[in-house]
């Protein structure tokens, strides 16, 4: 699992995958429950709508930067991966391109626009919203099925793209509860418990999946001794799935207290679903074809992109909790001054 | 099928060409549109003069709007590059890599982060807080500028590296950085930035002024853009006849193309009309000023400007831009830039001229702009996005002349291009026509319809909370 940190020409890929796999998590966490947001939008009335977006507003954009870094990595690190994965995925890239568009400008729009128009524009969030969420699904399970393109991977892929709509949903949910109060967020825990499935259909059939596609990812877990200290991973995904039902039947608590719990467990899924999926696939960055070693760019590159990272990353860690700190607390309505 | 005859290398250029030109739009407006905000925050903050805060709510709303347009569609081009143009990265990547993991890293997430406390936390952070993050906001869209000129400019005039079994190492990032043209275009799309925010700010008040609008704001914004329009339009004229001269130097086949001159030779004329006919390799219609490019561009009246027959290949392929794409665009952005240039300085003149025409303190103001006449309002209107215009000629002239290479003298287009199916590249080439002409629609209709609201004197405040549901309510009720 880990590469002879004396040479460049490991350590330096690998570094990079973590750092690539790092953005991506982050970014499906953090955007995850924005898009949910969006999707859980018709769900709810006119008022409870702007205090939605109330609670993404000042975040939203940040958010979806976590996605121009990954792909900026891959692009940058593994510039070959980068082609091949994208190319082939062309159309779906396209279609989420479309709907993180319209979800974006919506945003903007609703509150600007005509009042006779808003309705116009946030029906177009909702779509933007879930077209995101089920591309990225979908895009998840082609890559999965190693990229291959026939109608039984398809078939897959729809699977995933429901379930990563409704896991984000489930994940806007829990981000509601600890955002809102009153009747919006009871509203969030009886969404949350009917999304919870989502999670559950889309960890189980990843799972049971790609060590059916791969002999390689199926040895690599049911491997004798490996699969004694792999086995933490689908059990405890398994007992926090479990912990997360029982703790939401009974929200919210009284005086509001743990409202922030339900988003940290789901965070903690997923990302052991993540480290799971990320572990069946090292070292490959397109699927059995091409590893992160024989996909990555010159040493020297990847070195001076690193130097920079060291300070950069931290730092824009810093100021993004420094941003969710100031807006911390329940949601208000947005207003420029 | 409207894309006969297309390949999909054709289709893949006007697509990337398409989403980049949407795209440019907006952080166009939002580098200048930063500062600009930063500087009325800073007034505000030292006067405590209302009319800045109403102009900064105002501006700030039009920013927020330019700033989404700019973030959503920036995102698809960092998809293009491996969708369509595999055989940049593969070839060049090593360059191009770090300088756009530097963008991402320095510039984007400064601005992703800061715009939401910048947007929404007035009332949430102390002041001086509020005024750090509108100025990292600009910052980060400066930042985000310089690193993307930097490749830009490494693309036309690159140096500092080395060819290794056909892939570009580094061997001075100094040299890459710092290469041969990249002061010029970064100064000229700085400058090509504030000017048309400039012309959006004086278009959008002279629309407010003449839809009514009687407020300190609207008058001042109105002086502010127009002032600033005549300032800048100069330098930028000397800019652009640098950034030419330093073409000139680097990319001389790009020069002849904008000049539409066939044959080196000394005394060239300034064409101000042309028809370049490629098949015939020669101009048709012509007019123009005997000596003038000559003088221009070499600073001599018989100086020698070198004609696009130097760069053909002994088989007879060009080497060399298609000629009347970049010659036309060349002239579209000369010609904004001189109305520009008329323009504004017309306004400021006729408003100095007439300084004693000011409503109220007429001996402390240079200029007044109740001495504007109407019809001058009404140019101004559509002059708003000719900062647009010309930015977008500029860029077509620059990049159309970089052709056929896609970095000089390293890799062709033809040779990055992805071998994507060509109804797929058409299809979805389509789906993003069809989105942008939407939301280009839907941009100009709400900043009309926003500058109408103002316009109106509808309440400030109910207005900004049109996020919230509650607007109506606490606008019955405003001292809550």
């Amino acid at each position: 699992m880990f590469p002879d940190f004396s040479n460049p020409a490991e350590w330096l890929p690998w570094a990079f995958a973590s750092l690539m796999g790092f953005s991506i998590l982050v970014y499906v966490i953090l955007d995850g429950f924005d898009l949910g947001v969006g999707i859980l939008f018709p769900l709810a009335d006119d008022a409870e709508k702007d205090r939605m977006i109330g609670s993404i507003g000042p975040f939203w954009d940040a958010n979806e930067t976590w996605l121009v870094l990954a792909v900026g990595l891959l692009l940058v690190a593994f510039p070959v991966a980068h082609g091949m994965i994208l190319s082939t995925l062309y159309l779906p890239v396209f279609v989420m391109l479309i709907g993180l568009i319209l979800r974006g400008v919506a945003f903007e729009f609703r509150a600007k626009a005509h009042a006779k128009h808003k309705r116009l524009w946030n029906n177009l969030f909702f779509t933007g919203s879930i077209v995101t969420a089920l591309s990225q699904g979908f895009m998840l399970g082609l890559y999965i099925m190693g990229l291959q393109q026939t109608p039984a991977t398809f078939a897959f892929a729809t699977l995933t793209a429901v379930a990563l709509a409704v896991g984000y949903s489930f994940i806007g949910a829990t981000w509601l509860i600890h955002k809102t109060e009153g009747e919006l967020q009871l509203k969030a825990v009886d969404w949350a418990k009917r999304s919870l499935w989502g999670i559950v259909v889309g960890i189980g059939a990843v799972s049971l999946a790609t060590p059916l596609v791969s002999t390689r990812i199926f040895d690599r877990w049911l491997d004798f001794p490996t699969a004694f200290w792999l086995a933490p991973i689908p059990v405890l995904s398994g007992l926090l799935v479990i912990w997360l039902w029982r703790m939401i039947r009974q929200m919210p608590f009284e005086g509001d207290r743990r409202s922030w719990l339900p988003f940290a467990v789901s965070t903690a899924i997923f990302a052991l679903a993540y480290v799971g999926l990320a572990y069946s696939f090292y070292p490959y960055v397109v699927p059995d074809r091409l590893t992160i070693y024989e996909a990555a760019s010159a040493p020297e590159s990847l070195f001076i992109i690193l130097v920079g990272a060291c300070f950069v990353v931290p730092t824009i860690a810093g100021y993004s909790i420094l941003a969710y700190y100031i807006f911390r607390g329940k949601a208000a309505a947005l207003r420029y001054y | 099928m409207m894309f006969e005859g297309l390949d999909t290398l054709i289709l893949s250029r006007i697509q990337f060409a398409a989403n980049i030109s949407f795209h440019i739009l907006f952080p166009t407006i939002t580098i200048a549109l930063g500062w600009v905000l930063f500087v009325i925050r800073l007034r505000f903050s030292q006067t405590g003069d209302d009319k800045w805060m109403s102009a900064y709510r105002f501006w700030v709303k039009v920013f927020a709007l330019s700033f989404a347009m700019g973030v959503v569609s920036g995102i698809t081009m960092s998809f293009q590059f491996g969708t369509n143009w595999p055989g940049f990265m593969e070839t060049v990547g090593n360059i191009a890599g770090p300088l756009l993991a530097y963008e991402v890293m320095t510039a984007f997430f400064l601005e992703a982060v800061f715009i939401g406390i910048m947007l929404f936390g007035f009332s949430r952070v102390p002041g001086w807080l509020h005024l750090l993050a509108t100025f990292l906001v600009a910052f980060g869209t400066t930042m985000s500028a310089f690193w993307i000129i930097v490749l830009n400019s490494w693309m036309q005039t690159p140096q500092g590296f080395e060819m290794i079994d056909g892939v570009a190492h580094a061997t001075s990032w100094w040299e890459i950085i710092f290469n041969p043209s990249m002061p010029y275009r970064f100064a000229h799309m700085m400058l090509a930035s504030f000017l048309t925010v400039a012309f959006l700010i004086a278009g959008v008040s002279a629309l407010r002024r003449l839809m009514g609008d009687r407020s300190r704001e609207a008058k001042t914004m109105l002086k502010f853009g127009l002032t600033m329009g005549a300032l800048l339009i100069p330098v930028q004229i000397y800019m652009g006849d640098l950034h030419g001269l330093n073409t000139l130097e680097y990319q001389p086949q790009k020069v002849a193309a904008m000049e539409g001159n066939w044959e080196t030779q000394s005394g060239v004329p300034l064409l101000l009309f042309a028809i370049p006919d490629e098949a015939a390799r020669e101009n048709r219609a012509e007019i123009g000023i005997p000596n003038l490019a000559s003088l221009i561009l070499t600073h001599h009246w018989d100086g020698e400007v070198p004609g696009l027959n130097d760069f053909v290949a002994e088989d007879g392929t060009p080497l060399h831009p298609p000629v009347a794409p970049v010659f036309w665009s060349f002239r579209v952005m000369v010609g904004t830039g001189l109305a520009m240039l008329a323009l504004s300085w017309l306004s400021v003149f006729l408003m100095w001229r007439r300084r004693h025409m000011h409503e109220v303190s007429p001996n402390s103001h240079w200029l007044a702009a109740e001495g504007l006449p109407k019809l001058l309002l009404w140019v101004l209107v559509p002059m708003a996005f000719s900062g647009w215009v010309a930015t977008l000629a500029g860029w077509y002239t620059t990049e159309i002349g970089r052709q056929p290479w896609l970095v000089s003298g390293v890799v062709t287009t033809a040779e990055a291009v992805a071998q994507v199916p060509t109804g797929m590249v058409a299809g979805t080439l389509v789906g993003y026509l069809v989105a942008y002409g939407a939301l280009l629609f839907a941009y100009i209709s709400v900043i009309v319809y926003l500058a109408r609201r103002a316009a109106m004197g509808q309440d400030e405040r109910a207005n900004d909370m049109s996020h919230s549901g509650k607007a109506q309510v606490e606008a019955l009720q405003p001292a809550e």
